[in-house]
């Protein structure tokens, strides 16, 4: 690995102060499994790498009926892939996460880190901004709480100012009557990017929607809501041929580009047909 | 470039190395460490060939510092025999069922499917598929290793149940 200078702070006050003071060139490492490629491949360039693993409070998982489900910086993807209250709460998060990369590679990597990367196609990202969740970070001078739909600047980039840490992600409860799913199109299950990634949550009652959240990823520079299409969802009642029109509406606001993986035409198309069946399934289990 | 104390448990043995800091925990075992069954592959992640076991969890060895490893208990391929003639179920029936070809991939296979049959010794097709997902092999087609290990799981389960079946010796069979 090409060398770089290691720093073990004891406090996020101390992490922030190591950022600030070191500059371009010094990186957050929680999980590395991201990082550790980027170094060797040479896609990044870094001069100081800031262990957070020795900071205490950053492991928790927390769940409660009232406030939802709140993790910590360093929380894995197989810790929380593990987690009851994500087994039966958050079924899509818990999809998510059970098909991103390897079992290796998931009990390194840790969901924060997978969501400050910034990847279009992050496998965690779009049911988590389906679920309306929030994130906390740390500044000297006092945190903040951003929804993180309003996280993301592009690809690779966050609206973390320097020196800022993000500790903790908070996503609200389930309500009764709501459902969630996440869709993941990819040549193949494992140690796959997302072609496509389709998340749903729906709010309902007696069968008509009454809060829709539609989140892609895979197809713009950051994971996008459908806004217009969740418009047409709200206060329908799920019949056909409204599902149609809310996912002809998703392909409409999607902003594909063609790559390796896949050209734009074919990922508006999966657009379409993943969020129709991404709805179907959010049906099938309402809380 | 200083050099840092690594303290860790590898295969049950307390060991105490010099490492720089930006060296990752494979490259550290294979080097500092002599314990070359540990195979360094794509050195990203993809392949498995690295994986070890961490504090209980699986891990791949080249993405993780060695001294992130401070404190750690690492078991690796030559940890899993009890003693040199003592092969592992696994291992046996790995050989039996002619489930290692090239064998690069082999070391992370049988750590992958240790850990995967400790914890559920009786897997589905689909289990077994899901388990190894991080596992590449580019010479079998992967059918024999899942039988190599069905065949290990229906022995370790029975060995521990204790009805007294042995797997046959292959320890001593001519390669």
């Amino acid at each position: 690995m090409r060398r770089f200078e290691y720093h073990e702070p004891k406090s996020l006050d101390e992490a922030s102060e190591l950022l600030g003071t070191l500059g371009e060139g010094a990186f957050i490492l929680a999980g590395g499994t991201d990082l550790f490629v980027e170094i060797r491949e040479r896609l990044r360039e870094v001069k100081h790498l800031i262990n957070i693993k020795r900071i205490s409070d950053l492991s928790a998982i927390e769940y409660s009926e009232t406030s939802g489900l709140r993790f910590g910086a360093l929380v894995t993807a197989g810790e929380l892939e593990a987690e009851p209250s994500v087994i039966r709460y958050y079924p899509n998060l818990r999809r998510a996460l059970a098909e991103l990369a390897s079992i290796q590679v998931r009990n390194r990597a840790t969901v924060i880190g997978n969501i400050c990367r910034a990847s279009p196609s992050a496998d965690t990202i779009p049911p988590l901004i389906a679920d309306g969740a929030s994130i906390e970070t740390f500044r000297p001078e006092g945190g903040r709480t951003i929804p993180l739909a309003e996280f993301f600047a592009g690809p690779g980039r966050t609206v973390l100012e320097q020196g800022e840490i993000a500790i903790a992600i908070i996503i609200p409860p389930p309500q009764q009557g709501s459902g969630r799913s996440y869709i993941k199109h990819g040549r193949r299950k494992a140690m796959e990017l997302a072609t496509v990634g389709v998340a749903v949550s729906l709010d309902a009652k007696d069968n008509i929607c009454t809060g829709a959240r539609i989140a892609l990823g895979a197809v713009g520079p950051v994971v996008l809501r459908a806004h217009k299409a969740e418009e047409i969802l709200i206060g329908s009642s799920f019949d056909q041929n409204t599902v149609e029109r809310v996912a002809e509406q998703a392909m409409q606001e999607c902003t594909p580009i063609s790559n390796v993986r896949s050209s734009a035409e074919y990922r508006r198309s999966m657009v379409g047909v993943l969020t129709r069946r991404a709805i179907e399934l959010a049906r099938e289990e309402p809380a | 470039m200083t050099k840092r104390v690594l303290e860790m448990t590898v295969n049950g043995e307390e060991r105490s190395l010099a490492v720089a800091s930006y060296r990752s925990l494979l490259d550290v075992l294979r080097e500092e460490g002599g314990l070359t069954g540990t195979k360094k592959g794509c050195d990203v992640g993809d392949c498995g060939a690295c994986t070890v076991i961490m504090d209980g969890k699986p891990v791949n060895a080249c993405l993780v510092l060695a001294v992130e490893a401070q404190g750690a208990e690492i078991t690796t391929v030559e940890g899993l025999q009890s003693s040199p003639d003592d092969l592992h179920p696994l291992q046996e029936a790995m050989m039996e069922h002619g489930a290692s070809q090239c064998g690069f991939c082999t070391p992370g296979i049988l750590i992958m499917a240790k850990c995967l049959l400790d914890r559920n010794p009786h897997p589905t097709d689909e289990e077994i598929r899901f388990g190894l997902s991080g596992n590449i092999c580019r010479c079998t087609g992967y059918t024999k290793i899942f039988d190599a290990i069905r065949t290990a799981g229906k022995r370790m389960a029975a060995a521990s149940t204790g009805d007294g079946t042995k797997a046959p010796d292959f320890s001593k069979a001519e390669a």
